[in-house]
């Protein structure tokens, strides 16, 4: 350690270049710097913005590696029937894919951050050291690596830096770059063919192949050949990092556990899932019969289950910067984005998860939710001192 | 408002003080990226290079001569009704680009559809007319509406060629990206992707804050304070 120390210190660039902002950002990595806050009431410990967005990454991994073991099993699993899930051959199959993703995207967003961070004469902010672990892990296993360099980039310019870098963002950074992937290349970001990998591949060898996800089975026939259980253990075709409610699971105790994560968006956000889930049980018995009555009459808890629901409100409606900051407030919006979720995933035709959406909508509707629910404290304060 | 015009001397026809009015609104004054103005139709006709052409000429011709007819009549508007009047000016030039434009340019004109009758609605028209044509006289005021009109066309020609060459390969409707560099999900050859996000209106309001920050970041003298 004192070696790494020194050698750091020996290479420290002059203060006027853009690799002095770079070798900044690498020195606060490895060690906590020594200096704290200077003026104004501050907790002054070591759990720095770098160390809070490094416990997200941990409770990252459980997905992370169960997706790459996932990304080879849904690959294989069309050659040969059968296949057993923990191999080395999946494991590899999935870093092979999913690696480049990671080095592209962390390439591509820190760039740009440590440029910004260099013409603004500030550190490199630590915000993208998350964003860029959560990006890959939203994305289908197929798409090609450029297009997730231009989403990154995109997210990180106009979700970001445009509002002043981390911690002014409106907008979750890595929805962001999903939601820029989705509506400029439609075609890998949804449909049967991006979900496994080398879906053109496959479907030439292997008769009778489909990479439909779960959810896209439901929106076109009310039904689908994936169990719950399969699905809460995660051997499904999904986003790489979505598919394993188990592994998020794991995850969002150590969130909770750290304090990190917010567990009242969490819970707030089943609650709303659960409870629109229960309102199309209970009015899908007089409607048409059809796939939408199959569809809205499925139980409650396998939205839970199926698709990014587990995924996105652990890991994206708790980002701290874009979620509501008030407690109260925390709870409608935790609740409102389960309610928006399974609306949109419900009756959207045109992509069957709503989950982006509603978290990116809610993500612009927090400040508002904050606004009144200071204000009603306020209000009652007034109310009180006047008795 | 005349006994000030007249205490001026006389200057030529293009004196660098009109020479100002014409060059003005491509950059420092741009209605567009400075002002803020006609928004909308920036938004909505800039998918493809040739509407966004035919729409900035046809915005150019209105302003430049709405500005001139107003110019001419200032003295003689009462006061009080002079948005009335000023609009059937524009809406009387506006059908007669529309006329035009159906005759003549008939696939164009299908697809801009409202947009040109909208031309009678963009705020670059009225504030030019309020500013600028009911208080000079109308050579100015021609020589305004026409640096306004192009100030105007510019931007959407800039928008309309990101947005095409990104959006769709094209340029003008001609096939800019190669055929063959295409990603083909059959046989795995080829690697782009025509953006779909560039045929959105939401990505035309990007660009246009793209052209708006890059036009500031050079020129300090724009950023508000």
């Amino acid at each position: 350690m004192k070696f790494l120390h020194n050698f750091i210190e020996k290479i420290r660039p002059a203060e006027t270049s853009p690799m002095y902002t770079l070798h900044n950002a690498i020195e606060t990595f490895l060690f906590v710097p020594g200096h704290t806050t200077h003026s104004g009431a501050h907790v002054r410990d070591a759990i720095d913005l770098k160390r809070t967005m490094f416990t997200v990454i941990i409770a990252l991994l459980p997905a992370l590696v169960f997706g790459m073991f996932n990304a080879g099993y849904q690959h294989y699993r069309w050659l040969s029937p059968d296949l057993a899930f923990w191999t080395v051959d999946n494991l590899m199959y999935g870093a092979m894919r999913i690696m480049p993703m990671i080095a592209v995207t962390y390439i591509a967003g820190l760039s740009i951050e440590i440029y910004f961070a260099y013409i603004n004469k500030h550190a490199v902010n630590e915000g993208f050291l998350v964003s860029g672990m959560l990006i890959p892990l939203i994305m289908p296993i197929d798409i090609p690596l450029w297009m997730v360099a231009i989403s990154t980039a995109f997210a990180v310019l106009f979700g970001k830096e445009v509002f002043g870098g981390t911690g002014m963002n409106v907008l979750n950074p890595a929805l962001t770059a999903r939601a820029f992937a989705f509506f400029a290349y439609p075609t890998y970001m949804s449909g049967d063919k991006v979900w496994i990998g080398d879906s053109a591949d496959l479907a030439q060898k292997v008769d009778g192949f489909s990479g439909a996800t779960a959810l896209g089975q439901y929106a076109t026939t009310g039904t689908t050949s994936y169990s719950a259980w399969d699905a809460f253990l995660g051997y499904i075709p999904g986003s790489i990092g979505e598919t394993s409610a188990l592994a998020i699971l794991i995850g969002a105790a150590y969130l909770i556990y750290s304090g990190v994560g917010s567990w009242k968006i969490m819970l707030s956000g089943a609650l709303g899932a659960l409870t629109m889930a229960l309102i199309f049980n209970s009015v899908s018995g007089s409607m048409d019969p059809g796939p939408m009555k199959e569809y809205m009459s499925i139980p409650p808890h396998f939205h839970l289950v199926f698709g990014s629901a587990a995924f996105a409100l652990v890991f994206m409606a708790t980002d701290p910067v874009s979620a509501a900051h008030t407690e109260t407030g925390k709870w409608i919006y935790g609740f409102m984005i389960g309610i928006l979720g399974i609306l949109i995933r419900v009756f959207n035709p045109a992509y069957p998860e709503g989950w982006m959406l509603a978290i990116l909508l809610m993500n612009t509707l927090a400040p508002l939710v904050d606004y009144y629910v200071v204000d009603s404290n306020i209000q009652k304060r007034l109310k009180r001192a006047k008795a | 408002m005349s006994s000030n015009e007249q205490s001026k001397p006389k200057s030529g026809l293009f004196s660098k003080e009109n020479r100002k009015l014409l060059a003005d609104p491509f950059n420092m004054q741009n209605p567009v990226t400075v002002q803020v103005l006609g928004i909308c139709s920036s938004l909505a006709i800039t998918v493809k290079l040739q509407p966004a052409i035919v729409m900035g000429v046809s915005v150019l011709v209105v302003t430049a001569f709405s500005n001139l007819i107003t110019s001419l009549l200032r003295n003689l508007i009462p006061n009080r009704i002079r948005i009335i009047v000023q609009l059937v000016v524009v809406a009387a030039l506006v059908i007669v680009v529309d006329q035009i434009l159906k005759a003549y340019v008939y696939d164009v004109s299908k697809q801009l559809s409202v947009f040109v009758g909208l031309i009678i609605t963009n705020c670059i028209l009225m504030g030019r007319i309020e500013a600028f044509a009911l208080g000079n006289t109308p050579w100015k005021s021609f020589l305004d509406g026409i640096g306004n009109g192009a100030g105007y066309a510019v931007v959407l020609i800039v928008i309309a060629f990101i947005r095409e060459l990104l959006g769709s390969g094209q340029l003008y409707g001609y096939q800019v990206v190669p055929a063959d560099w295409y990603l083909n999900p059959e046989t795995g050859t080829g690697f782009y992707s025509n953006n779909g996000m560039m045929l959105l209106p939401p990505m035309a309001l990007i660009v246009v804050a793209i052209i708006i920050w890059v036009q500031r970041s050079k020129f300090k003298d724009l950023i508000e304070k």
